[in-house]
């Protein structure tokens, strides 16, 4: 008998009476502001939310905040003005010395300030975490509460690759001193987009 | 570790010669489950999602076959090549020949406890392929040559001021250097350079969906995700027992990881992989390794719900003030004396026995393992199998025969009052292990069946 039929057939014999799953939490947390909680919670965690109205504004905080910044790009075309052309589709390797990449969230989650994004906003998966820095855009209307609201959303979502992210690269490995900028981006700057 | 025949006893007694260190190794782990308690408090369903998160995993042990099965034929059908491993050895195997295959010689990794709980770096190593943890914590044992004494925290039993020797000897920072901020930059560079040039990444997994085949990788620095993004082929490997049913599940779970690990709200990254990327190959494998076996133990199955958070290990008296390493297994502290013995049981003995039964562990577990009364079953199993330590079985001999006369009780009673009485240092004495660590009390003038006896004919 193989290892896979072994396993199998030793759980079916060891594994307990079958029991039923659990109804859904009732009533989880729920926040009166959650644009405002995300964005406490994004401070604590290391990011820095910044609300705007329009791509516009979005571009002109580029110009004047990352002024200095040599390579910038970006996946959403509304900031093709102020970031690199034709970067995409090339070797990951490549993306080594991306100062700022800018792409767009699905959604945040007010409870974690975490956003989640999946593989056709990143154009290439590594974008979000070999970049020195990462900002994210995001509707003010797309910030829930809490991961069960955002697991609603996903629920039946179909991607490749997605993620979670909830701040800068982080570690407290030496002695529990907090360092942002473990492997990936050193600072987050969450763009809070305005209903419109 | 070469732990020689030492027990969690002995072990302990080479950390605690350093009181300073063990009173610092307390409060640190003390503050973390400080920030733990914080964290939980925001939350006013805490409880209810314990619960829940309790009675799904209830639900994956009772149908984890079918499970196992279900995740397989998504997985296999998203692209992921799926492996079977019965034990370490397999698991070991199973790793080695993919790098073979590909001809990749060298690297990266980012943690697994699983990968630990196998030595796949010894394995890997002695058959010439060059492993590079890349969690910093992981990294830093790795250069000092020691096992990661926390599942979440690494190195928590290492001062900065040694971390900056060791980067001095390996990644050339300048002696004397310890600041965190300036050796986790060094850092940075050190293992941007591996993830850059390593063709192969393995990862753990922290979570399997049987609805969807896919997993979920949560790290806080990014580095599964950076080496699996940029490595040809990724490898992940998964005790069996990862698995839940939907993933809409996962709200549950990640709303109580990083809570009860270090407090934080979520970790940075929570990277749900479904495919490989295109031109990549994604190999994932099932690790059995003694969990089957403990799935047909009722007192213990429970175990078997642990979702790796470490908050048992930061709140736990024992492991504060004893270190991981006394442990001598990959996974220290309150967990990992309940999971221990049923991978060997003589050679993990003495490690139920290293806790004071407290409940904290318990109480602050998110998934509701009852872990202190799990560490009380196997002190009888270990006992009724004759594998408990000689003093201890000498002890508890000593006590029946003590107990079960009344005349025996009585005098024995009376001698010790007075030995302590008159001659303190027959009892006060290294020879005694009830005295390490403690003070011997005074002895009461007359015992309490005198006492009553006085007082009754009065």
């Amino acid at each position: 008998m193989n290892s896979r039929a072994e396993i199998l057939s030793r759980i079916k014999e060891n594994q307990p009476e079958l029991t039923s799953l659990p109804a859904e939490l009732t009533a989880p947390l729920q926040y009166a502001d959650p644009v405002a909680m995300f964005s406490t919670v994004l401070g604590n965690i290391g990011g820095t939310a910044v609300p705007v109205s329009s791509y516009e504004e979005i571009q002109d905080y580029i110009k004047t905040h990352f002024a200095d910044q040599k390579r910038i790009i970006s996946t959403l075309p509304e900031l093709s003005g102020v970031t690199e052309a034709g970067w995409e589709g090339q070797d990951p390797h490549s993306y080594e010395d991306i100062d700022i990449a800018l792409i767009k969230a699905h959604f945040g989650v007010a409870e974690n300030a975490a956003l989640w994004v999946t593989e056709e906003l990143m154009q290439q998966r590594v974008i979000p975490f070999i970049c020195q820095q990462l900002a994210v855009v995001v509707q003010q209307k797309e910030i829930y509460s809490n991961m069960h609201e955002a697991y609603g959303q996903v629920a039946d979502a179909v991607y490749g690759f997605g993620t979670f992210i909830a701040g800068p690269s982080k570690t407290a490995d030496i002695e529990q001193s907090l360092v942002l900028g473990a492997h990936g981006p050193k600072k987050m700057t969450v763009f809070i987009m305005a209903d419109s | 570790m070469n732990t020689g025949t030492k027990d969690h006893a002995g072990l302990a007694d080479i950390f605690n010669e350093d009181e300073a260190r063990v009173d610092w190794h307390d409060e640190t782990l003390w503050f973390v489950r400080a920030k733990r308690d914080k964290a939980a408090h925001t939350l006013p369903e805490w409880e209810a999602l314990r619960e829940n998160a309790s009675q799904i995993k209830d639900n994956v042990l009772s149908n984890l076959h079918d499970y196992l099965l279900q995740f397989e034929a998504k997985a296999q059908q998203n692209g992921i090549t799926v492996h079977w491993a019965a034990d370490a050895e397999e698991h070991n195997q199973i790793v080695h020949s993919i790098l073979k295959a590909k001809g990749v010689t060298r690297i990266v990794k980012s943690k697994s406890m699983l990968t630990e709980e196998c030595h796949l770096n010894e394995h890997l190593q002695k058959s010439g392929i060059e492993v590079i943890d890349t969690d910093l914590g992981e990294r830093i044992v790795q250069l000092a040559e020691e096992p990661p004494s926390h599942i979440v925290l690494p190195c928590i039993h290492k001062k900065k001021e040694e971390i900056g020797e060791l980067f001095h000897e390996h990644l050339g920072t300048p002696k004397g250097e310890s600041d965190p901020q300036f050796l986790t930059a060094a850092a940075r560079v050190h293992l941007r350079e591996k993830f850059l040039t390593r063709k192969a990444a393995i990862t753990g997994v922290n979570f399997a969906i049987a609805e969807t085949g896919e997993f979920v990788v949560c790290t806080n620095e990014g580095n599964a995700d950076m080496g699996a993004h940029l490595s040809e082929v990724h490898i992940a490997c998964m005790g069996i027992e990862k698995i839940i049913p939907k993933r809409k599940h996962l709200s549950v779970f990640l709303r109580l990881l990083a809570r009860s690990a270090t407090g934080q709200p979520i970790t940075t990254y929570s990277s749900h992989f479904n495919k490989p990327r295109a031109g990549q190959e994604m190999h994932l494998v099932l690790v059995d390794n003694g969990r089957t076996k403990q799935l047909g133990r009722a007192d213990f199955r429970n175990s078997l719900k642990c979702i790796r958070c470490g908050a048992c290990m930061n709140t736990c008296p024992v492991y504060r003030r004893s270190g991981g390493h006394s442990y001598h297994t990959a996974i220290a502290g309150p967990i990992g004396s309940i999971l221990a013995p049923n991978l060997d049981m003589k050679e993990y003995a003495d490690l139920p026995f290293a806790s004071t039964l407290c409940g904290s562990c318990t109480n602050v577990c998110p998934v509701k393992i009852n872990i202190h009364e799990q560490l009380y079953k196997w002190r009888q199993v270990i006992v009724k199998e004759g594998y408990a330590d000689t003093k201890k079985a000498v002890a508890m001999k000593a006590m029946d025969f003590t107990l079960s006369s009344p005349f025996v009780y009585k005098t024995a009673g009376k001698a010790g009052r007075w030995v302590m009485k008159n001659i303190p240092f027959l009892v006060n004495n290294k020879l005694n292990a009830w005295y390490k660590q403690r003070d011997m009390p005074e002895p009461p003038k007359q015992s309490f069946s005198e006492w009553y006896k006085k007082n009754n004919n009065e």
